[in-house]
Parts: structure tokens; C-alpha cells; sequence
């Protein structure tokens, strides 16, 4: 470092400044290039057909996707089911018990969990759920992503509920309450915006999975509610008509991804907010 | 619960929360179970030479994940190549050179690449980003396209497209850990560097230096979410079960082989030998991600009084 002149550090730092704030715009280039393709190509085909016909076959133009809307809030909402008890209960057994073993144990797991990729959770849920009844369903979807939110649910949930002053359930505790009631009607209730925005970024995250849906829903040219039957899924027919070679099949995929994208963006705004507002109310 | 009283109601608690919490260390304990159980057919037909033979052919019969491996181990350390320096740097403007208002809007962008669903990447990768590639390549000239690394016709579809995706689906998760690190470094040490005449650069080295540990976890912990990345790289690679160097060269990941044949697969062994490699995809993550968390755990651990949680995906949520 003595050996250089400051003129050429002065110049090294310079660059290096440069560096950083180049390495900014060269990522977001690729997101403003998603983004505005996703919007000036889907935004053709958005429209009321889109949210309330069917497929039309090939070489039909026209057509939309219900079955696919439906399919997605079906299988995100057995997901749900199956998660967000499981979630919320780990994450308040880890900020409870934050000490012991077990939690520790639970905390490894979640991270772990966390970091599977999402088609080998399809594999998993594949040998449990559909080699069994030799049958695709919506339930097997279901479960799949409801295994991808646990630990997303249950680490948030820890984290806020450890943002609750101790005071709060020592007060409770004081009062003579039970550890349970404690946190069932102390430390949850003030938790409980936390606890929905990890439940909404959950959702905004599995909602544009599709790799664990492959094998486990599958797919369904029909319309369908029963979770016993293959069902289609939003990301899943946008893969079938991306790698399609119809141009009209392809109209359609660009239309699923702006529709896909929006929810993800509301629910993660929402979540922002939701969290931004919980943060003000915490440091009053 | 009301009725309840004393030590019974909160041993109840405690129970009836642990056996919640327990559910999710069995899911993972089960996944790796099932996989294991699922693949005996292939692993006891062809022990280790499953990954050591080239051949992948299922209607001969021939089982060999080779490809797959080269394939996700090449496209991962590409992306890790783009990405990291991108990521670094990007850490390295929100934490300590942007101005405060510029650093919210910043983050939230920045982790915005993280919220666009795997298949949008996809749809856009085909139709947009593997024309852009094809050209490029195309555009080469011919003293660089006899190099191995750039042999083969120009497709688009291969393996720079999908180190291209899968670089700007790590960026997002490697800078957030790192800016968490950053975090972590003791405003001193920057102020110590300072003092003793210290660039800007010179300082942040320094810092950069200090933190190493974090900053190789968050570069491990973007490697292994490029391994396990599946959708896509299956719509841009090109899915062919064939090893080249060339970045040009059609390939294969063992992600991309499970979402293109697993519905496929009509015999028992084929459908064994799939499952293996999901398998063997959930160990090499799991120990990546491991040793990533403990990288990122010692240094927040030794280094801040802070509980800080870098191990945990970024959120969008998290730039509020």
C-alpha cells in the first residue's frame, strides 16, 4: 500500500466506487427487462376471457385460463391448511422454549427445509402422496407447497413473536396466567399482523411455484374442484404454452406470468406495509 | 385451557407446541428417507458407477447421472462467476457508499429479483434473453470460436443462457446476506482504516477483509440456490445429457431431468434412477447450505451482539 502513489489509490478507489454502483444497474437491468416485457406482452391477452373461459384446443384462438385461477387459489389454500398450523405453532414452541434442544433442533430443520429445492419437495411429496393412490391431485399439490411454507411461516413467526416486549408476558404471567394463556392471549393477539404478513410472504412465494406441481397436481385441461383429481395450476400451464410452439399458446403464457407477477408484487407490498406498520408501533 | 391450572396447562403447552415444532424436523428427516427408499432399485443395480458413467438412455436401459452432475456444477460455479462480484458490489453500494434515501428503494429493487416466480425467468429466458444469446454468439468471431469453450453453433439454448438466468436469481439472495454481514463488521474497523489515511476502497477492503467468513457463506449460500434451481434453467439449457466444455453446448442439470422426464419415466428403474438423483440434488444442497449458515452464524455470532438472521431467504418484506 506504501509503495503506491496516492494519486493511483485515490484513482483504485475511484474505479472501485464506479464498480459498485455499476454492479446496481447491471442488476436491474434484467428486472426492468423482465418486468417490462412481462407487462407489454401479457397485457394483450389480460382480459375478462382470460379470468373466466376455459382453454380453447389448439389452433382455436382465444380462450382463457379459469381452471388454472382456480386451481392455483385451491392448491395455495390447501398449502395454507397444512402449513400455517404447523408454522405458527413451531415458530411459537421456538421463541417460547427458545433455549432447549428440541428448539435449536426445530430452528436446524426449518433452515434446512428452507433450502430444499422445490422439485425434490415434488419428488418427496411424489413417493408419499401419489405412488401410493397411483393417482395426481391437487391434494399432493397442496401438501407440496404447504411442506415449502412451514418454515417460512415458522421462522417468521418466531422472529416477531420475539419482538414482543418481555414485559408483556412477564405482566401476564404475573397476573397468574399459565404460560399458554400467556401467549394465546398476551403475546400472539399483539404478534398477530407479524404472523399474517409471514403467512402472505409465504404465499406470494409458493403461489409462482411450479417445479413441486409437476408431479404432484400434474396438470388438467379441465375444470375441476376435487382434490382427489389432477389439477392445473397457473405456473404450470404457463410452462406447457411457453415450451409450446404455438403463437397463440404463447400470448397465453405471457398473460399467466403478468397475472402471476401481480399477485406476487400485492402480496409482498402488502407485506411491506404490514410490516412497516408493525415496526412504528413497536418502537413507540 | 381456562380451567387449567399450573404446571399441568403449561406442560400441556409445551407438549402440544413440541409436537408441532417436531413434525417439521420429521418432514426433513422423512424426505430424506423416502428418497432413499424410493431409489434402491437403481442404487443397489448400479452402485457408484451411477455417477461415474456418461451414458444416460432410457430406452436402452442405461442409467448414468454423469451429465447431470457436470451440467449443475458447471451452470451453478457460472452463475457464482457473474453473480458474485455483481452481488459483492451491490452489498457493498447499499451498506456503506449510497446515499440514505437511495438505500430503501435500493434494497426493496434489488430483492424484488428474488420475488419473480422461477417459470416468469423461464417465459422471458426463452423468448427474450436465448435470441439476445443466439446473436451474441452468432457475432463471435471466429478466432475465439475455435476455443473449446465456444464451440458448436450458435443455438442460444445451452449453457451461458442458463448461467446468465441462474446469475440473476442468486444476485438477490447472495448481496442481502453480504449487506447482513457487512452489517456485522464493527463500525471501528472502517473508522480505524480511515484514520490512518485509508481510501474509501482501502476502508472497505478492510471491512470486506473482516468479514470474509459471511461473505463466503453468502457466496455459498447463492451456490446453493443455484444448484437446486430448476424451471429456468430446464426452459433455457437445452436439455441435452451430454458433457462439453463449450459454453454454447445444449446441456443438462439434475434439476431440469426431474421436471422434464419424472412423468415420463415407464419403467421402475428409470422412475428409481430419477429419484436418485433428486437424492443425491437434497444432500449436496443440504451440506452447501449447511456449512453456508455456519460460515454466515460464526461470524454474526462472534462478531455482533445482534441476533442477526442472514440464513433466512430475503423477503421483500425485509426492506421495509
Amino acid at each position: 500500500m506504501t509503495s503506491r502513489s496516492t494519486v493511483g489509490r485515490k484513482l483504485l478507489s475511484s474505479l472501485f466506487v464506479g464498480f459498485c454502483a455499476l454492479s446496481v444497474l447491471v442488476a436491474l437491468v434484467p428486472l426492468a427487462f423482465v418486468l417490462f416485457f412481462v407487462v407489454s406482452e401479457g397485457i394483450s391477452a389480460v382480459n375478462l376471457d382470460f379470468f373466466t373461459k376455459m382453454p380453447k384446443p389448439v389452433g382455436e384462438a382465444g380462450g382463457g385460463m379459469a381452471n388454472a385461477i382456480v386451481g392455483t387459489l385451491i392448491l395455495t389454500g390447501l398449502g395454507s391448511a397444512f402449513a400455517v398450523p404447523i408454522g405458527v405453532l413451531s415458530g411459537v414452541y421456538m421463541s417460547e422454549y427458545a433455549g432447549t434442544r428440541l428448539a435449536s433442533l426445530v430452528r436446524f430443520a426449518a433452515d434446512t427445509l428452507n433450502g430444499v429445492p422445490s422439485i425434490v419437495i415434488g419428488v418427496f411429496v411424489y413417493g408419499i402422496a401419489v405412488l401410493p393412490f397411483k393417482q395426481f391431485s391437487a391434494f399432493a399439490g397442496g401438501l407440496a407447497l404447504g411442506v415449502m411454507m412451514i418454515p417460512i411461516i415458522a421462522r417468521t413467526t418466531e422472529e416477531l413473536l420475539l419482538l414482543v416486549p418481555g414485559t408483556m408476558r412477564e405482566g401476564a404471567l404475573a397476573l397468574g396466567a399459565t404460560r399458554s394463556r400467556a401467549v394465546f392471549t398476551v403475546v400472539l393477539p399483539s404478534a398477530l399482523p407479524g404472523i399474517i404478513t409471514g403467512i402472505v410472504l409465504a404465499l406470494a412465494r409458493i403461489a409462482g411455484e411450479t417445479a413441486p406441481l409437476l408431479f404432484t397436481s400434474f396438470n388438467n385441461r379441465f375444470f375441476t374442484t376435487s382434490l382427489t383429481q389432477p389439477i392445473s395450476s397457473l405456473t404450470v400451464q404457463v410452462f406447457t404454452y411457453a415450451i409450446s410452439p404455438y403463437k397463440d399458446w404463447h400470448r397465453q403464457a405471457w398473460a399467466g406470468a403478468l397475472v402471476l407477477v401481480t399477485i406476487v408484487l400485492l402480496c409482498s407490498l402488502l407485506a411491506r406495509f404490514a410490516t412497516r406498520r408493525l415496526e412504528s408501533i413497536q418502537s413507540m | 385451557m381456562a380451567g387449567r391450572a399450573g404446571k399441568t396447562g403449561d406442560l400441556g403447552f409445551r407438549m402440544g407446541t413440541g409436537a408441532f415444532a417436531l413434525v417439521l424436523v420429521l418432514i426433513v428427516c422423512a424426505i430424506g428417507f423416502e428418497l432413499t427408499r424410493q431409489s434402491m432399485l437403481s442404487i443397489n443395480k448400479f452402485g457408484l458407477s451411477f455417477w461415474r458413467t456418461e451414458i444416460w438412455d432410457p430406452v436402452a436401459g442405461e442409467f448414468g447421472a454423469l451429465p447431470f452432475i457436470w451440467g449443475t456444477l458447471y451452470s451453478s460455479i457460472l452463475a457464482l462467476v457473474f453473480a458474485t462480484p455483481i452481488a459483492l458490489g451491490i452489498a457493498v453500494f447499499i451498506s456503506e457508499l449510497c446515499p440514505n434515501w437511495l438505500r430503501q428503494p435500493l434494497v426493496f429493487l434489488t430483492e424484488l429479483l428474488a420475488a419473480i416466480p422461477s417459470i416468469v425467468y423461464g417465459l422471458w429466458g426463452i423468448f427474450v434473453l436465448v435470441p439476445a444469446v443466439r446473436a451474441v454468439e452468432a457475432a463471435l468471431p471466429d478466432v475465439l470460436r475455435a476455443l473449446p469453450i465456444f464451440k458448436g453453433p450458435p443455438l442460444g439454448v445451452g449453457m451461458l443462457a442458463a448461467g446468465l438466468i441462474l446469475a440473476v436469481m442468486v444476485i438477490p439472495f447472495t448481496s442481502s446476506v453480504a449487506r447482513e454481514v457487512l452489517k456485522a463488521v464493527p463500525g471501528a474497523q472502517r473508522e480505524g482504516a480511515y484514520a490512518l489515511g485509508a481510501t474509501r476502497f482501502e476502508a472497505i477492503r478492510a471491512a470486506l477483509f473482516y468479514a470474509r467468513t459471511g461473505i463466503v457463506g453468502a457466496v455459498m449460500l447463492g451456490f446453493g440456490r443455484a444448484l437446486g434451481e430448476t424451471m429456468a434453467v430446464t426452459m433455457v439449457i437445452g436439455n441435452n445429457p451430454r458433457i462439453s466444455a463449450s459454453l454454447f453446448a445444449p446441456q443438462y442439470t439434475m434439476a431440469a431431468v426431474l421436471a422434464n422426464e419424472f412423468t415420463e419415466a415407464d419403467t421402475e428403474l428409470y422412475l428409481n434412477a430419477l429419484i436418485e438423483i433428486g437424492l443425491v440434488l437434497f444432500v449436496i444442497t443440504l451440506l452447501v447450505n449447511s456449512m453456508s449458515r455456519l460460515l454466515i452464524w460464526s461470524m454474526a455470532r462472534s462478531k455482533s451482539a445482534a441476533p442477526a438472521e442472514p440464513a433466512t431467504p430475503p423477503t421483500v418484506a425485509e426492506a421495509a
